[in-house]
C-alpha cells in the first residue's frame, strides 16, 4: 500500500503533467483544422446510385470500402479463435438467473429480439442498420438464453456450430473472390446483382456475428461434441 | 486475372475452412501456402519487368475506394513472409503434435492452423495496402492473431495480454493520427496524401501520433519491454513468425508513411532522435542478450537489438545518395534478419523439444545430438554478427557506406559495437552448445524436418548476401530512391 | 467555436481520461475499460469532425467508427478472456511485474 502511495505521488504527478502536455498538443492541433470541410461526402453521394443500397453508411461499409469490412469480420473471428485457444466456455453458476420471472419473460423476449434483429438487418438497406447491429442484437438474445436457461442452447463444438460461425465471413470472401474470376478486381460486384449480394452477405454475417459474440460472452470454446 | 488480392483471400478462406473441417486443417493450410508461393513468384516477375502494380478494391476510384499497391519492396516483404511461412508450417506439422501429448489440456479443438492462416492474410494485406485506414484494420487483425497465437502457450498468457495492451495503445494513437489527416485532407489514401500534404501544426501532431503508435508496435527502445517476454515464451513457430514478420510489418508501415506523406514534415531533430533510439536499442538489446539465461530470451533480446539497426536509416534521410544506400542497407538487414531469426527460433524450439528446457548452461551435447540444429544456430549467428557472406553483412556494409558518405561517422561506431556485442552473445550460446556431453542425457529428438526447416531458413539468410543482384534490381522497382549500383560503391 | 469542435474537444478529453486510466490502474479490467474509453474518445472526435460538412454529415468517418467499434469489441473480448486466465494462473487480475 505504501509502495502504491509513493508510486501515485511521484510518477502519478509526472504522468499527469505529461498527459496534460500531450492533451495540450492535441487541442492545439484541433485548433488548426478548417471549420468547414465536406470530406468525401460529395463523392459518396455521386456514386450512391451504383452502390445497390440506399443507405450511405451501408454503401460505404459493404461496397465502396467493403474490403475493410471483410478484414474486420476476420478480426472478430480472430478474437473468437483466440478465445477458443485460451479457455473452455465457462458459465458460472452465479451468472445463471433462472428465476421464474426471467423464465417466463424470455419466452416472449427472445423471439421478439430475434425479430428485431432481422428488422435491423433489413433496415440497413435504406437507413441506419445492417449486419453488425443486427448481429449484436441477435447476440443479445443468445446471451439472455445463456444466462437464464443455459441448457436450452446446448452449445457443443460441432460442425453445425462451426458452419454458422464462418458462414458470414466465408460468403463475404467468396463474393469478394468471384469478380476476380470474371476478370474484375476484388469485391467488384456485378451491377445487376449488387443489391442481392449485399443482402446475402449481411444476412450471413448477422448469423455469424451473433453467434460469435455470444460465444465470446460465454468465454471460450464449447465442450466437445460427440463427433 | 487479378492475382494480387488472392494473396489475402486465399489464406482467409483457408482459415475459415480449417476451422470448419479440423481434420483437413493441415492439408488446407499447406495448399494455401503453396498457392501463395506461386502467386508471390508470379507477382514478383510482373513487378520486376513492368513496375509497380496498382489497383482499387471494388473498382471504385481512389479516395472513395481502397487502394492496393505492390512495388519492389512489397514483393520482397511478401517473399519473406512466404519463405518463413513455408518453413514454419513444415516445422509446425511436427511441433504441435508432439506438444499435444504433453500439454495439460487434451481438448482437440485447440489448434494453431486457423489463426496462423488469419495471421498470414493479415501480413499479406498489410504489405499490399495503400490506404492508411486499411492499414489500421490489417494491423489490428495481425495483432489479434498474434495475441491468439502467443496465448497457445500457458506460460505466455501474461505476455500475450501485455502485448494486447501495447498493441491496442499503438493502434489508438495511429487511428487518432489518421483521423486528423482525414479531417484535413479528405482522403486516407497514402499516395493521395503524399501529394496533398502540407506542413501545418495538425499534420505535425498527426505524424507524432502515428509514429508513436507504430513505434510501440515495432518495440523500439524504450518501449521495447513487451517484446522479450512475448517472443521468448510463445511456442517456437509463433516466436519465429513474430520476430521475423510481425514486428517488421509495423516498421514497414512506418517506413511507407515516412517515405510518402510525411516526407515534408520530417525535421532533422526527429530523424536524429530516431537514430539515437535505434542505437540505444542495438546497445541495450545486445547487452541484455549477453546476460539472459534462457536461449529464447537471448534470441528475443537480439530481436530488440536488430530492430534498432533498421532505425539507423533515418539519420541519413535528408542526405542525397546516403539515403539511397542506407535504405537498401536496412531492407537487406530486415530481410536477412527475418530469415535468420525465424530459423534461430525454430532451432531453439528444437532444443527445447529435445532437452525439455532452453537454459543456456544446459546446452551441452547439442553438437552430438542435434548437429543440424547447431549448424543452423551457427549460420544464424553469423548473420546476427553481420559477417560475410550473410545478407546482414551486405546490409551493414551499406549502412557503413552511408555513414561515411554523409559524414556522420559516429553511426559506424554503433554498427561495429553492435557487431561485437552480437558476437559476444552468439559465442556465449555456441560455447555452451559445443560442449560435449558425457552423461548421455536422455533427449527427445525432434523430427528431421524440424531441424531442416530451421537450417533452410538460415541458409536462405546467407544466400541473401551472395545472390543479391536480381533482388536489388527488384527492390528498385517503384522505389523512391533510384537504383543501387553496387560496383560504384565498391570503388 | 462551433458545435463540431466543441464535441471534438470533449472527445480529446475523454481520450486523455482513458489514457490516464490505462497507465495508472493496475487492475486488468480497469485497463481494458480505460482502453475502451480512449476508443470512445477517438470515435467522438471522428464523428464530431464529420459534422463539419453541415447538415448532412460526411458518412465516411461514420463507417470508420463502425469498423473501429467492431475491432474494439473483438480486442476487448479477447482481453477479458485473457484476464480471466491470468487471474486463474497467477491469483490476481494484474499483469505480473517481473515481465513474465
Amino acid at each position: 500500500m505504501d509502495k502504491t502511495n509513493q508510486f501515485h505521488s511521484f510518477w502519478g504527478i509526472t504522468l499527469i503533467v505529461l498527459v496534460c502536455l500531450f492533451g495540450g498538443m492535441l487541442f492545439w492541433s484541433l485548433w488548426h483544422i478548417p471549420e468547414y470541410s465536406e470530406g468525401l461526402s460529395a463523392m459518396v453521394t455521386k456514386h450512391m446510385p451504383d452502390s445497390g443500397v440506399k443507405s450511405e453508411v451501408t454503401a460505404i461499409l459493404l461496397n465502396f470500402r467493403g474490403y475493410d469490412t471483410l478484414l474486420e469480420v476476420a478480426v472478430l473471428f480472430a478474437a473468437l479463435l483466440g478465445a477458443y485457444q485460451i479457455s473452455p466456455m465457462h458459465l458460472d453458476k452465479s451468472m445463471v438467473q433462472s428465476n421464474p420471472i426471467m423464465l417466463y419473460l424470455i419466452q416472449y423476449l427472445v423471439p421478439i429480439i430475434i425479430l428485431v434483429s432481422g428488422y435491423i438487418l433489413w433496415l440497413g438497406g435504406h437507413a441506419a442498420g445492417g449486419a453488425f447491429q443486427a448481429g449484436a442484437v441477435l447476440a443479445g438474445a443468445g446471451v439472455l438464453l445463456l444466462i437464464v436457461r443455459p441448457d436450452s442452447l446446448n452449445l457443443k463444438h460441432s460442425v453445425y456450430l462451426n458452419f454458422i460461425l464462418i458462414i458470414g465471413p466465408l460468403i463475404f470472401t467468396l463474393f469478394a473472390f468471384l469478380p476476380i474470376l470474371t476478370g474484375g478486381t476484388i469485391l467488384e460486384y456485378p451491377r445487376q446483382l449488387v443489391g442481392i449480394m449485399i443482402l446475402l452477405i449481411e444476412a450471413a454475417s448477422t448469423l455469424s456475428i451473433g453467434f460469435t459474440l455470444m460465444l465470446l460472452f460465454a468465454g471460450g470454446r464449447p465442450p466437445s461434441g460427440d463427433n | 486475372m487479378n492475382f494480387l488480392p488472392l494473396l489475402i483471400l486465399i489464406p482467409l478462406t483457408g482459415a475459415f475452412l480449417s476451422f470448419l473441417l479440423p481434420r483437413y486443417e493441415k492439408f488446407i493450410s499447406l495448399t494455401v501456402i503453396t498457392f501463395l508461393a506461386f502467386i508471390t513468384l508470379y507477382l514478383g516477375n510482373i513487378v520486376f519487368h513492368n513496375g509497380p502494380i496498382k489497383l482499387v478494391a471494388g473498382g471504385w476510384s481512389i479516395p472513395l475506394g481502397i487502394g492496393l499497391y505492390a512495388d519492389g519492396l512489397t514483393i520482397l516483404m511478401l517473399s519473406l513472409t512466404c519463405t518463413v511461412a513455408i518453413a514454419v508450417s513444415i516445422y509446425a506439422l511436427f511441433y504441435f503434435d508432439s506438444h499435444k501429448q504433453t500439454s495439460d489440456n487434451k481438448d482437440i479443438t485447440k489448434s494453431w492452423w486457423p489463426v496462423w492462416m488469419l495471421l498470414l492474410s493479415a501480413l499479406n494485406a498489410l504489405f499490399v495496402a495503400a490506404d492508411a485506414f486499411n492499414l489500421y484494420v490489417t494491423l489490428e487483425l495481425m495483432g489479434l492473431s498474434a495475441v491468439a497465437l502467443i496465448a497457445l502457450e500457458k506460460k505466455a498468457i501474461a505476455a500475450a495480454l501485455r502485448y494486447l495492451f501495447i498493441g491496442l495503445l499503438g493502434s489508438m494513437f495511429y487511428l487518432f493520427g489518421i483521423g486528423l489527416l482525414y479531417a484535413l485532407f479528405g482522403t486516407v489514401d497514402i499516395i493521395e496524401l503524399t501529394h496533398k500534404i502540407q506542413s501545418t501544426p495538425t499534420t505535425l501532431v498527426s505524424m507524432v501520433l502515428i509514429t508513436g503508435g507504430l513505434l510501440l508496435k515495432t518495440a523500439l527502445f524504450p518501449v521495447h519491454f513487451w517484446l522479450p517476454p512475448a517472443h521468448a515464451n510463445a511456442p517456437a513457430p509463433v516466436s519465429a513468425v513474430l520476430s521475423a514478420l510481425v514486428v517488421k510489418a509495423a516498421f514497414y508501415t512506418l517506413l511507407r508513411l515516412w517515405l510518402g506523406p510525411f516526407e515534408l514534415l520530417v525535421s532533422d531533430l526527429v530523424i536524429q532522435l530516431l537514430g539515437i533510439l535505434g542505437a540505444s536499442a542495438i546497445l541495450w538489446g545486445s547487452f541484455q542478450a549477453l546476460f539472459a539465461q534462457r536461449l529464447k530470451l537471448v534470441i528475443a533480446y537480439s530481436t530488440v537489438a536488430q530492430l534498432g539497426y533498421l532505425f539507423l536509416f533515418f539519420p541519413f534521410y535528408h542526405i542525397e545518395n546516403a539515403n539511397t544506400i542506407a535504405w537498401y542497407g536496412i531492407i537487406w538487414i530486415a530481410l536477412s534478419h527475418g530469415l535468420a531469426k525465424a530459423g534461430l527460433f525454430l532451432a531453439a524450439g528444437n532444443i527445447l523439444h529435445a532437452y525439455g528446457h532452453d537454459n543456456i548452461h544446459g546446452l551441452k551435447g547439442t553438437s552430438q545430438y542435434l548437429p543440424i540444429t547447431l549448424f543452423a544456430i551457427g549460420l544464424a549467428c553469423i548473420n546476427l554478427m553481420g559477417l560475410p557472406p550473410s545478407g546482414a553483412f551486405l546490409g551493414k556494409w551499406l549502412l557503413l557506406n552511408a555513414a561515411f558518405v554523409s559524414g556522420q561517422w559516429w553511426w559506424a561506431i554503433i554498427l561495429l559495437l553492435g557487431g561485437v556485442l552480437a558476437a559476444a552473445y552468439s559465442f556465449r550460446i555456441l560455447l555452451f552448445a559445443f560442449q560435449n556431453d558425457d552423461n548421455n542425457i536422455r533427449i527427445h529428438k525432434p523430427h528431421g524436418l524440424m531441424q531442416w526447416s530451421a537450417l533452410g531458413l538460415t541458409i536462405g539468410a546467407v544466400l541473401l548476401g551472395i545472390f543479391s543482384d536480381h533482388l536489388l534490381i527488384l527492390l528498385s522497382s517503384g522505389a523512391k530512391f533510384g537504383g543501387l549500383n553496387l560496383t560504384e560503391i565498391l570503388r | 467555436m462551433n458545435l463540431p469542435f466543441f464535441y471534438a474537444c470533449f472527445g480529446i478529453l475523454i481520450f486523455l481520461i482513458g489514457l490516464i486510466g490505462l497507465t495508472l490502474q493496475p487492475h486488468i479490467l480497469k485497463k481494458l475499460i480505460s482502453l475502451n474509453i480512449m476508443g470512445s474518445g477517438i470515435f467522438l472526435v471522428f464523428v464530431a469532425l464529420a459534422k463539419r460538412a453541415g447538415l448532412s454529415a460526411d458518412p465516411i468517418p461514420h463507417a470508420m467508427v463502425l469498423t473501429g467499434l467492431v475491432v474494439s469489441v473483438s480486442a476487448t473480448a479477447l482481453g477479458i478472456i485473457l484476464a480471466i486466465r491470468v487471474k486463474q494462473l497467477y491469483g490476481k487480475a494484474e499483469l505480473p511485474e517481473d515481465g513474465r
